[in-house]
């Protein structure tokens, strides 16, 4: 019987060697050390043994049991192993292969850029407003010192729709506007002087132009109204300066030329350091290191006075300016009409939203 | 305006400045110059020749074969081909070694066998602009005045050797449409003395014989002045090449004389032939209804009384400031002339030239209101002398004149306490004095409360209040030299109104859904209606219309944002771009007034959606865009701006499928508030549009914003206690909405019914014919106790029944 357990011991561990799987090893556990398993056979062969030999024989049962049982941990840790190794082999993907990615739209390039001045405007405590685009004709041109027969109304800019409305040409009738509904609320709560105003306007303005690539008979302006004891024109330049740097970058430098509009007085253009050069002048900005980007000046006393406000107690500053403009300088679109044909393989540049 | 720099140097020293530096001045001054145009375009070694005989080229019938004197010594041999080269004519000659423009460079060489030893020279090829010329000086060879010295270089000879500075002049500045404004500006810039007589007194023998009558309020001042006897001739070079480079046309030495003067003094001036002027008798009056009149074009106006006219007791001879008439011009026979300078209203001016189309350098200058009223006699006076001396004649008198109203100075009061308030800026009263002297305006030694007294010269009829003089004082000062600052005062947080925010919300969602915004036109045409089916509704055809569009197809505003929709799909299926979602937030019009707005003006929150849409992987197919995939975008947006228990009703809407449109709808304070619109586009529409199967949806902005709730949102605590869910499929007729059923099952399930949701739907073979199978989720919960089985299976036995009862649904198997 000894030799029968050691043959036994033999044949289960060379048996062991040859397994590959973890079923396999199931079976050879059943076979070997299972109830009806050899080694339990021959236990149940026992009681023919003779009383001296019994104990021998049951001693090296148990040990030919912890023996294979050893084995058969060591055995199924390593098998284990390996099949883990073998799904986690099975289961690699191909991380190059694209995702399920959702579909991004993109937001239209003149209200990512309207949204970004907006931004910069509120956090210097202005207030966003919205006018009407078909608009009074007083309000358009009027109220903004430019009365009836002023070369400035000619027929070929403006579209009407009668004689006393048409299509804003601008959204300086904002600033009469706000300063209007300003004055009225002080007048209503029985206050001799209105509150101040800060105020920017984005909207859609209409000029009777030929579209072509710097031409379009509708477009996009930003309106910008301060108005308060003891605004100054410094006040103007530092606030667009601030302003120009937050959009075109800390390095630009903005330039202040006279000018001419109704609405202000004294009235500037404003010109930033050209982006293309950097200001030592290139074909971008004619050889003059400057780029025009906006009209500005101080509220006409006249517009001040017409609304309402006492224009030796209040001054203020406006400032307009043509978002396309800005947009076609920022991301390099030479042609305005490529903002109205909405051409989604130009669009989708503009997923990010940052 | 355009300057010549040679010309205005006669008037203002500016030796040491190059015409790009003067540009850079005037720019920073306030009048821009971008354009600087050399009048040589680049001739060198042309010189004036002689044609001292001419013969037939052997070989070539067009040629001629010239002799040459060009000073250079022996006579040259120059082949030409213009046909008006004759002998004794003194013509430009580009000896050999001589450039023209475009860098053409002249050799000896041979044409048809014969030697020519240069090129005889057209206006053309000398680089004039030949537009101004007249048509006999630019067919062929341009033919110099005979006294032109032989051998004398040509760009010196013709004045070419200039600058023409293009000044870009706002309207507050007419002032500087003379050669006067622009030096008194240069004057004020560099601080420099003027070197220009302003001041004509000289008067001719006799009286006048002219009458001047004023019949009209549009003219305030009329000036006329006789000069007999007069040879109209060619003017002389110099006053020819003085027009040209601001670019206008010689026509003879009266003509040319009054031009002269108007660009050098700014006012503008004509020339009548006296002997057409009846009875020498000038009446300014405004013109009758009806009225003809033939103006120097020849082309016959019809007047009416608002136009202000020149007349001789018998019949109109000019309409005052715009044009002359063609009845009293002068011509090659007149003798005797009387000159103009006169004020006329600038609104009559302006109405009338545009009534009529006309627009003339006068014109131009009367319409702005600028004609500075000091220099309407001096202006006269000098062209009076110009004339005598260049045609011959003698002044007869002096200049008879009619003023109705006299033009004053300004004087205006500016303290400088205000204009540093103002600006910003620490100037001291001796700089704001010294500037304005520099501008020419007059200082007072004087001061009245605490303001200086400035006289301002009537060549600046624009300054008429403190703040102008402030803008002058700036402008000088230098805007460069004012400082940055920020305002001060009372801070209020800037902030987005509701709709404003709703926009940026509703942008955000869209685009996270895959939305690709776009920005389209206002302008549309009701025949755009007609494809999309929408020419059905009066809302929409009663369209806002245009007075003056540029077209028929954008004459009218938009009632609608599909038909713009549409037009962005077809323009990118056109680019073969076939998988489309858009949206655009957009305005539409409709004619009746607002709330102080001249129309009603809405905003729509509108998509279309087409082609394929959604996430996919690799390999797996696209899922073509049906009404839930727009529905789920809408349902998406209205999650996301915060518009809960919205229903969706089907509809039926102009233009959209009839079994796959619904309106979104939300109950309100007792109604069902209208939110906008979602739908398959109707297959005719589709059809003739070009298009595949395409949805549209539509929000409303003022319906959004009365639906969204204005309270802040509260997050309810967590449920402490389990829910039981139960699932129920039935049976229902085909055409029972499934949403119906939900508000059934809500208002059954009571207070226990936490939610509820659709999760399977199904018809078709397994199902009896003309009903439908649909599945709903339920889950039950108490925010108090944990419920019974019981307890839920009673209230649920009880949405079971009335579900029967409301709806004939059986429960299935």
């Amino acid at each position: 019987m000894k030799e029968q357990l050691v043959a036994l011991q033999t044949t289960a561990l060379e048996a062991l060697q040859g397994l590959e799987t973890l079923g396999q090893l199931g079976d050879w556990k059943v076979q070997y050390l299972g109830k009806k398993g050899e080694l339990t056979g021959m236990l149940r062969g026992m009681g023919a043994l003779s009383a001296e030999e019994r104990p021998v024989v049951g001693a090296l049962v148990n040990d030919v049991r912890a023996a294979l049982e050893a084995a058969y941990e060591e055995k199924e840790a390593l098998l284990k192993k390996a099949e883990r190794e073998k799904r986690l082999a099975e289961e690699s993907v191909d991380v190059t292969l694209p995702g399920r990615a959702v579909k991004l739209g993109s937001e239209h390039p003149l209200n990512i850029v309207i949204r970004d001045i907006e931004d910069i405007f509120l956090g210097l405590g202005f207030q966003v407003a919205d006018g009407p685009e078909v608009e009074y004709d007083y309000y358009n041109f009027e109220a903004m010192n430019v009365p009836k027969n002023h070369p400035a109304r000619d027929m070929q800019d403006t579209f009407y729709i009668n004689e006393d409305v048409l299509m804003r040409t601008q959204t300086s009738p904002m600033q009469a506007r706000v300063l209007r509904a300003t004055a009225e609320k002080a007048k209503a709560e029985g206050r001799q002087h209105p509150d101040p105003v800060r105020v920017i306007v984005p909207g859609r303005v209409y000029r009777r132009d030929d579209d072509d690539a710097t031409h379009s008979h509708a477009f996009m302006q930003i309106e910008g109204l301060v108005v308060d004891r003891g605004i100054r024109m410094s006040d103007l330049k530092g606030t667009l300066l601030m302003f120009a740097r937050q959009i075109f970058g800390p390095e630009v430098e903005i330039r202040m030329r006279p000018s001419y509009f109704p609405f202000t007085e004294p009235s500037t253009e404003v010109d930033v350091t050209c982006f293309n050069c950097g200001g030592s002048g290139c074909r971008t900005c004619k050889q003059t290191g400057w780029i025009e980007i906006l009209g500005a000046g101080m509220v006409h006393p006249y517009v001040l006075e017409e609304q309402g406000y006492d224009s030796e107690e209040f001054t203020g500053f406006a400032f307009g300016m043509g978002v396309e403009r800005v947009a076609m300088r920022r991301y390099g679109i030479e042609d305005i009409r490529h903002f109205y044909q909405n051409d989604v393989r130009l669009m989708s540049h503009f997923k990010s939203r940052m | 305006m355009k300057i010549s720099y040679n010309w205005l140097r006669e008037y203002i020293e500016i030796d040491d400045l190059t015409p790009q530096e003067l540009g850079a001045r005037l720019t920073e001054g306030g009048i821009p110059v971008e354009v600087f145009t050399e009048l040589n375009q680049g001739v060198t070694g042309v010189v004036v020749g002689h044609v001292v005989e001419t013969r037939q080229h052997e070989n070539a019938d067009k040629l001629r074969v010239c002799t040459i004197n060009a000073g250079t010594g022996d006579h040259l041999q120059i082949v030409c081909g213009a046909p008006n080269v004759a002998p004794g004519q003194k013509v430009p000659v580009a000896v050999v070694g001589a450039e023209l423009p475009g860098d053409f460079k002249i050799k000896k060489a041979k044409l048809r066998g014969v030697e020519s030893q240069g090129m005889l020279c057209s206006a053309k090829e000398l680089g004039m602009d030949v537009k101004l010329l007249p048509k006999e000086q630019t067919e062929g060879l341009y033919i110099l005045p005979e006294d032109a010295p032989v051998g004398h270089d040509i760009a010196d000879y013709l004045l070419m050797n200039d600058t023409v500075l293009e000044l870009e002049l706002t309207p507050n500045r007419s002032d500087a449409l003379n050669y006067r404004g622009v030096a008194y500006e240069v004057a004020a810039i560099l601080d420099r003395p003027m070197k220009m007589k302003e001041e004509y007194t000289a008067h001719g023998n006799g009286s006048s014989p002219v009458t001047v009558k004023i019949e009209s309020d549009n003219c305030t001042k009329y000036a006329a002045q006789v000069v007999q006897n007069v040879t109209v001739s060619e003017s002389p070079l110099w006053l020819q090449a003085k027009l040209l480079a601001v670019g206008v046309r010689p026509i003879n030495n009266v003509v040319d004389v009054t031009n002269f003067v108007m660009f050098e003094l700014g006012q503008p001036l004509h020339a009548f032939d006296l002997s057409k002027v009846a009875q020498d008798t000038i009446i300014v009056r405004q013109a009758q209804d009806g009225e003809t009149h033939v103006t120097l074009d020849g082309v016959e106006r019809t007047l009416d009384a608002s136009m202000l006219v020149i007349a001789d007791p018998e019949k109109v001879i000019g309409l005052a400031g715009v044009m002359g008439g063609e009845n009293s011009e002068v011509d090659a026979a007149t003798k005797n002339i009387v000159l103009e300078s006169a004020y006329f209203d600038p609104g009559t001016t302006r109405k009338t030239g545009k009534a009529l189309g006309l627009f003339s350098e006068a014109q131009k200058r009367f319409e702005k209101g600028m004609i500075d009223q000091g220099m309407i006699t001096n202006a006269l006076l000098r062209a009076a002398e110009l004339i005598a001396e260049l045609a011959g004649g003698e002044v007869v008198g002096g200049p008879v004149e009619v003023v109705k109203k006299g033009a004053e100075p300004h004087v205006l009061d500016l303290r400088h306490e205000r204009v540093n308030e103002v600006l910003g800026t620490s100037i001291t009263e001796d700089e704001m004095v010294a500037v304005l002297k520099r501008l020419g305006f007059e200082v007072s030694g004087f001061k009245v409360d605490g303001a200086h007294r400035i006289t301002v010269p009537t060549r600046r009829p624009d300054m008429v209040r403190e703040v102008d003089l402030i803008e002058e004082v700036a402008r000088i000062y230098g805007y460069d030299k004012i400082p940055s600052t920020l305002p001060s005062g009372n801070y209020v947080q800037g902030q987005l109104t509701p709709e404003q925010r709703l926009r940026r919300t509703a942008r955000e969602v869209l685009i996270n859904a895959g939305l690709n915004e776009v920005v389209t036109y206002s302008f549309t045409n009701v025949g755009l209606l007609e494809p999309l089916g929408l020419h059905t509704e009066a809302t929409l055809t009663n369209q806002v219309k245009l007075f003056n569009p540029m077209s028929e197809d954008r004459s009218a505003l938009r009632t609608h944002l599909l038909p713009s929709l549409v037009e962005v799909v077809q323009y990118n299926r056109n680019r073969r771009t076939n998988d489309l979602a858009l949206f655009e937030i957009g305005r539409v019009f409709s004619p009746e007034p607002g709330v102080d707005t001249p129309v009603t003006e809405r905003v729509r929150i509108a998509g279309i959606m087409t082609g394929n849409y959604g996430a996919l992987g690799v390999g797996e197919k696209g899922r073509p865009v049906d009404f839930f995939a727009v529905k789920g975008v809408v349902e998406t947006l209205l999650d996301g701006i915060g518009i809960t228990d919205v229903l969706f009703v089907r509809a039926a809407q102009a233009g959209l499928h009839p079994g796959r449109t619904a309106k979104i709808v939300k109950r309100h304070e007792g109604e069902l508030l209208e939110l906008g619109v979602i739908g398959g586009l109707h297959p005719e529409a589709e059809e003739a549009c070009d298009l595949s199967p395409t949805y549209y949806f539509e929000l409303h902005m003022e319906a959004l914003l009365t639906a969204k709730e204005r309270s802040e949102l509260v997050v309810p605590p967590l449920p402490k206690f389990p829910s039981i869910e139960r699932d129920i499929a039935l049976l229902v007729d085909i055409d029972t909405p499934a949403g119906d059923l939900l508000d059934t099952i809500r208002i059954a399930g009571g207070d226990l019914l936490v939610s509820v949701r659709i999760f399977d739907f199904y018809q078709g073979a397994q199902v009896p014919a003309g009903k439908k199978s649909l599945a709903y989720g339920l889950v039950y919960r108490s925010s108090e106790r944990t419920l019974t089985d019981e307890e839920v299976t009673e209230r649920h036995n009880r949405v079971l029944e009335a579900l029967k009862a409301g709806h004939h649904a059986e429960l299935r198997a």
